[in-house]
């Protein structure tokens, strides 16, 4: 009876803060959601207009289709890299030192903000921008390359850039899990490298494979920053549709924005774990 | 003016020319003699709380208000939308309201402010026409959009409906405006630019850019519009369903055809795309244009047959405000339009509402150089001493009349503005 007690007190701190800064905010989202308002007052009420004006619209499904195919880009490319920079730390390397060495310089562009290693970018991609000066100059291309920058292109570019390493970091964590004495055991077996990566390997990444995909695909969904400043504002993302509803304080539009997309996201992790259950491996 | 005037304003430090700052200090604690003593002292202890833009809410002019009134002013700078919504929803959070017009007309009727008393405020004669019957001189149009006066007065002090005509209660103090028009390259472009048709000329197809805050972009959009001869609006800062859908597919036209190589949401961002060369014509703030020119790029504020789109802003207290405190606020409101602070936003290429007051705090060549469109009889500095323009350049646009009577629209809000965010919301996806 005592260790019950004590358990529930252990939790109860933690269950606190989440019920007061995660529970009760996603209560009022909704709430709000129903809400009706004018240019300036949200007036409480239970319209469904939001909803009506967010599932009517050509350009919510226009946009959702756009962060969907920005997800999935961003997902395939992040994880092909991020899968073999893990593969290579874990599995190349020797040596826990050089490992930790190799792995701590992966972590080097998260020493500066992520608006600001999105920002580089523009001066190295822009039509007088390094790269195109570069390639001007050298007598690759007579005119600037202006898909460089503000445009679709710009924006996979920086997600990759910003987010690869969220899929490193744990599927070089699963890697290293990996009882070495299995790969041996296969490779006695008569197994070559790609049999062993598809049948030893990958199925033991899993688990880091979709917390890597959860963390990417998330992100992505969410983002607004990098899709307007890499594109120039040209392309949307449902974070920015969220923004600026926001901005142009019509937050019960934007609230139910936000909870489709909730919705939305968590199918999408949902569907994640019913592939991998992340927990039994992990 | 959103958020981007912001840094505009933070650049202007609080450091100014020792002689004419003495001078200034001097003159400006003499303009607040004439109120009663008794209070005046007492005054020396209050705190205002003023919410407001960054095109305006400045250290520098907090600095010289402690110093000639004694009253302490606590500046919170955020951008118009957040303005708005503080003002509408937060009333107590502050006690001076730095707002727009455009955004006035939105949070006044609420009925969190206070009319303000014009018979107390002692220059109220000598305010700009453009805030009081609307025309710049008698014969001058009303431009279209929230044109100030439209929601400069109401019926009494606790009325929340706007008067059409001008009354003794006035929403706000109108203290800065300007006209905005587009910024090009004049290095980059070798003919001349005289129309707002000019942002949509296949000549700069990817080179082109406009402002991405919907009602402002959409003016700007209509300007274009109009420009081309493709649509008559009854009100450009009052559209139908109809003309914003028109306008909407226009943009839309625009952009499939790459005319557009960005849209910018904040200063820095059109300083960046001036500066850097992705855009060589854009609709642009005045400070932005000051800011690339800064850099030594060359940049024109240029000046176009169809008009100015034009912006204002004022100060309105807080319905909670009272007794001593309220008297503070009048003296602020007083000492604002006591001539420091018009020469000072003067000098950053804004306009004051009293000019003739902020006339005696600028030298005559400055006078002549920002208010006259006269060539500058000498190097023009900035309120920071920096180096603004070179002797013998004029003023993009000209004089004050020239730039102030030229206003085809004033930045607005629309009936249908919903309906308009969501079009302009479809653009940028599109």
């Amino acid at each position: 009876m005592r260790g019950a007690v004590t358990s529930w007190l252990l939790a109860a701190p933690l269950a606190l803060v989440l019920a007061v800064f995660l529970v009760v905010p996603l209560f009022v989202l909704v709430v709000v959601s129903f809400y009706d308002y004018d240019s300036v007052r949200l007036i409480p009420d239970f319209v469904f207009t939001n909803y009506i004006e967010v599932f009517g619209s050509m350009v919510t499904w226009r946009t959702y289709a756009k962060t969907f195919s920005f997800a999935a880009t961003v997902w395939v490319i992040t994880l092909l890299i991020g899968f073999w920079i893990a593969y290579y730390l874990a599995f190349v390397i020797e040596g826990t030192g050089k490992r930790t060495l190799l792995f701590l310089i992966c972590t080097i562009p998260f020493w500066t903000s992520n608006l600001i290693r999105m920002i580089a970018w523009v001066p190295f991609l822009g039509r007088n921008g390094l790269l195109n000066r570069a390639l001007v100059g050298s007598g690759a291309i007579d005119q600037p390359l202006e898909f460089l920058l503000f445009s679709d292109f710009a924006v996979i570019l920086a997600f990759v850039h910003l987010y690869t390493l969220f899929m490193v970091v744990p599927i070089f964590n699963t890697m290293m899990r990996i009882d070495r004495r299995l790969i041996e055991a296969a490779v006695d077996a008569g197994a070559g490298f790609w049999r062993v990566l598809w049948h030893v390997i990958l199925p033991l990444c899993k688990p880091g494979i979709a917390i890597g995909s959860i963390f990417v695909i998330v992100l992505v969904m969410g983002d607004f920053a990098t899709v307007r400043l890499m594109s120039g504002g040209q392309s949307a993302s449902v974070g920015l549709m969220i923004s600026n509803q926001i901005s142009l304080l019509q937050y019960p539009a934007a609230a139910a924005n936000a909870v489709v997309l909730l919705a939305v996201v968590l199918m999408m992790v949902a569907a994640i774990l019913r592939v991998v259950d992340i927990r039994k491996e992990l | 003016m959103t958020d981007m005037t912001r840094n505009a304003g933070k650049k202007a430090g609080p450091t100014r020319r020792g002689a004419l700052a003495l001078a200034g200090a001097a003159i400006g604690s003499g303009a607040i003699t004439g109120f009663p003593t008794i209070w005046a002292q007492n005054i020396r202890n209050i705190t205002l709380r003023q919410a407001g833009t960054g095109v305006s809410g400045l250290n520098a002019i907090a600095e010289q208000c402690k110093k000639d009134t004694g009253i302490t002013l606590q500046l919170t700078v955020m951008d118009t939308d957040a303005l708005a919504q503080r003002a509408a929803t937060q009333a107590r959070s502050f006690d001076i309201a730095d707002i727009e017009y455009m955004t006035i007309k939105k949070v006044y009727p609420v009925g969190n402010m206070q009319a303000i008393d014009r018979k107390r405020i002692t220059n109220a004669d000598k305010i700009v026409p453009i805030f009081t019957t609307g025309r710049l001189t008698p014969t001058s149009n009303i431009a279209q959009g929230t044109a100030p006066h439209t929601v400069g007065f109401v019926a009494n002090k606790t009325a929340t409906a706007f008067q059409p005509q001008q009354t003794d209660w006035m929403t706000l103090i109108p203290t800065i405006y300007n006209a905005d028009t587009l910024g090009i390259r004049p290095d980059l472009i070798s003919r001349p630019i005289r129309n707002w048709k000019d942002l949509v000329d296949p000549a700069f197809k990817g080179k082109a850019s406009i402002l991405n805050i919907p009602g402002i972009g959409i003016m700007d959009a209509a300007m274009v519009m109009e420009s081309l001869g493709q649509l008559r609006y009854a009100d450009k800062g009052n559209m139908t369903r109809a003309e914003i859908d028109r306008t909407t597919a226009f943009l839309m036209e625009q952009k499939r055809a790459g005319q557009f190589r960005a849209f910018w949401k904040t200063f820095d961002e059109s300083v960046n795309l001036m500066a850097s060369g992705e855009v060589i014509i854009q609709s642009m703030w005045s400070p932005a244009v000051a800011a690339v020119r800064s850099r030594g790029i060359a940049c024109t504020y240029q000046p176009l047959e169809e008009g100015y789109r034009a912006w204002g802003g004022g100060l309105g207290i807080a319905k909670h405000v009272s007794g001593l405190e309220l008297d503070a606020a009048y003296e602020y409101l007083n000492w604002y339009l006591s001539g420091w602070t018009g020469a000072y936003l003067n000098r950053q290429g804004y306009y004051s509402a009293v000019l003739d007051t902020a006339k005696n705090f600028m030298s005559p060549a400055e006078w002549d150089f920002w208010m006259e469109g006269k060539p500058a009889a000498v190097d023009i500095l900035a309120p920071d001493g920096k180096l603004m323009e070179k002797a013998g350049t004029v003023r993009d646009g000209g004089s004050f009349t020239e730039r102030m009577g030229a206003v085809a629209c004033w930045n607005s809000v629309m009936s249908e503005d919903r309906y308009m965010v969501q079009k302009w919301n479809e653009f940028i996806a599109s």
